[in-house]
């Protein structure tokens, strides 16, 4: 029968702590503040780096990551065993080169990869916080981040860059702490989540409270998940990380593993078949009530609306240096939320590039092998490590 | 933007006969917009050699690309849709290379210039050249000559115009001639604006402009 209907359960809920990167906890003393009034503590920040930090502090680069994405940026995954989802271009020689530079990667607040998050234990009720854990938003991921550099002794980022939400941490970083950050890469991104891409989320988020596993948020009391739901959220969510013709390129109507059609619900198409592939792969690794959260902090971003609705005031009097990039079928984050950021940052007389790569693959283009991409992340990258006077370590 | 491209290569710089000049013409260490950056040679040259704060803007896509991996600042836009973005005065410079002939509304492009840069640069081939003016009046065909090498159906340049037409715009926009040079192959030389004869033995022309 189908992937769907056996849910497997044989991994863990939550990641082995051992396996989580660095751990930053900070106690009742340092609370996280968040835009909803409320605050977390303690609060931990799970990371990854890599490289080495220079004499003078101003080598480092900051990763952010995209909704699925975790602190395993270029090293293997510990749930998975798969390679870090930018290997191609994290670590020694590569755009992002390890031996020049010092790279941070930390799990956002909500996630599920040992940042605190809806399955960690809230100290005020000894369980899982579930529903009970507070709205995050974009702003408190980098609220946290930024606490992160304290504790490393960072004053200022050589680089702060990601893709899709990634990107929207990287323009809340600059807008919120544009001394900071002396050069700013958002790549597949948009100052705002467009009503599109809220509908999708939103389908993904019933698609899990519909699935009785979910149980309110309280899975994790009942030892169980809504495997179901997160599979079928994620399957919807892929296929707006492609594209139609990168669609029809890989799968077209192939059949998967078979002669003919079967006259019932099987998956008789290959791309079927790797949909649900994709959907129960993911609910291994990723909790459901972390994806609720998180989406929900796409939901609710809107750079502009913090600043009287007019995008150029968030970056009016910035230093940084900016370089956008997007995908010409990239529908999710089309070039033209890119390009609005672009004329924002030009409106504030910002240091602004903008480079629109052709490619068919769609969203998830940012995580391929592109070589312009490449090319344009090195390149950058060279020019502000020149321009900071940055020295190798 | 296309621009033309001369080949004369001149002096210390590398650059282009054309380019050269205008290089000379920019202080060091100013605010610098340069429209239609094309590949970048200048502006790289500008901030390598002259410490500029240089900007680009480039209508194809792949010489944008170009710029960014060379490490330069260079955005995908249009000059006659996109300059309206930019805030007045903000730029010490701003460049026109090659470019005022290809674009769609070169009276609002260069409007836009004068309003975004304290100072104005632009160079453009002269359709006002005797080479031209002989090719058309003993060919009666559209000139294709060494710095015009389209022929009339494949040009970008849809908006050719020769010095005196460029002086009557100049006016027409309020505009006050800082300093003008002619260019033939990698010679420039300085024109005094009354004078008739740059407008029949210039192969080109570079003005620098300001408000009035």
């Amino acid at each position: 029968m189908t992937d769907i209907a056996q849910p497997r359960f044989q991994r863990p809920l939550k990641a082995p702590a051992e396996n989580l990167g660095h751990v930053l906890r900070l106690g009742p003393e340092r609370p996280l503040i968040l835009d909803s009034g409320k605050q977390l503590t303690p609060f931990t920040t799970a990371y990854m780096t890599y490289g080495t930090l220079n004499a003078e502090r101003s080598n480092a680069i900051l990763v952010c990551h995209a909704l699925s994405g975790d602190q395993f940026v270029a090293s293997t995954h510990p749930m998975t065993g798969k390679p870090g989802w930018w290997d191609l271009y994290v670590g020694p020689g590569k755009p992002i080169d390890t031996d020049r530079f010092f790279v941070i990667c930390p799990n956002v607040v909500g996630g599920c990869m040992g940042t605190t998050g809806p399955a960690e234990i809230d100290p005020a009720t000894g369980e899982p916080y579930g529903l009970g854990f507070p709205l995050v938003t974009i702003r408190d991921m980098v609220r946290a981040q930024a606490m992160l550099l304290d504790s490393l002794g960072i004053d200022q980022l050589l680089c702060a860059l990601g893709g899709s939400m990634g990107g929207m941490q990287v323009l809340q970083w600059a807008a919120s702490f544009p001394n900071r950050v002396y050069s700013a890469m958002p790549i597949a991104t948009a100052a705002r989540h467009s009503a599109q891409n809220i509908a999708f989320h939103e389908v993904g988020r019933q698609a899990i409270m519909a699935d009785p596993e979910w149980r309110a948020g309280d899975y994790a009391l009942a030892d169980t998940k809504p495997s179901k739901g997160l599979a079928v959220a994620r399957m919807a969510a892929h296929i707006t990380y492609l594209s139609e013709a990168a669609l029809q390129r890989k799968f077209g109507r192939e059949l998967h593993q078979r002669e003919a059609l079967s006259f019932g619900f099987d998956a008789d198409f290959q791309i079927e078949s790797y949909l649900r592939h994709q959907g129960m792969t993911f609910v291994d690794r990723f909790d459901a009530n972390s994806y609720l959260y998180i989406t929900r902090a796409m939901d609710y971003f809107d750079l502009a609306a913090d600043y009287g609705g007019v995008l150029a005031e968030a970056f009016r009097g910035a230093k940084t240096r900016f370089c956008l990039v997007s995908f010409t079928s990239d529908w999710l984050f089309p070039t033209s939320e890119n390009k609005r950021i672009a004329h924002a940052l030009n409106a504030a007389g910002g240091n602004v590039s903008f480079v629109e790569i052709e490619s068919d693959r769609g969203h998830d283009a940012f995580l391929l092998e592109e070589p312009e991409l490449f090319d344009t992340i090195r390149g950058f990258l060279n020019a502000a490590a020149l321009g900071k006077g940055v020295t190798r370590p | 933007m296309n621009r033309q491209t001369p080949t004369q290569i001149a002096g210390e710089s590398g650059l282009r006969a054309d380019l050269a000049a205008i290089a000379a013409m920019i202080p060091p260490g100013t605010r610098v917009l340069d429209i239609g950056c094309g590949d970048g040679s200048l502006l790289e040259y500008l901030v390598r050699a002259k410490n500029v704060d240089g900007r680009g803007l480039e209508l194809i896509q792949q010489n944008v690309n170009h710029c960014v991996a060379r490490g330069l600042s260079v955005v995908q836009g249009d000059a006659d849709t996109d300059l309206h973005e930019y805030p007045s005065g903000v730029f010490d410079i701003a460049i026109l290379s090659q470019t005022i002939q290809a674009t769609r509304r070169p009276r609002y492009v260069l409007g836009e210039l004068l309003r975004i840069g304290t100072r104005t640069i632009v160079s453009f081939p002269n359709f006002g050249h005797w080479r031209v003016r002989l090719s058309l009046a003993l060919k009666g065909r559209m000139p294709v000559t060494k710095t015009l090498g389209h022929v009339w159906y494949d040009s970008p340049n849809i908006h050719l115009c020769t010095i005196a037409d460029f002086l009557q715009l100049a006016h027409d926009v309020d505009a006050r001639i800082e300093q003008a040079l002619t260019l033939d192959g990698s010679h420039t030389k300085p024109m005094r604006s009354d004078e008739w004869g740059p407008n029949l033995f210039a192969e080109g022309a570079i003005f620098q402009l300001a408000k009035k």
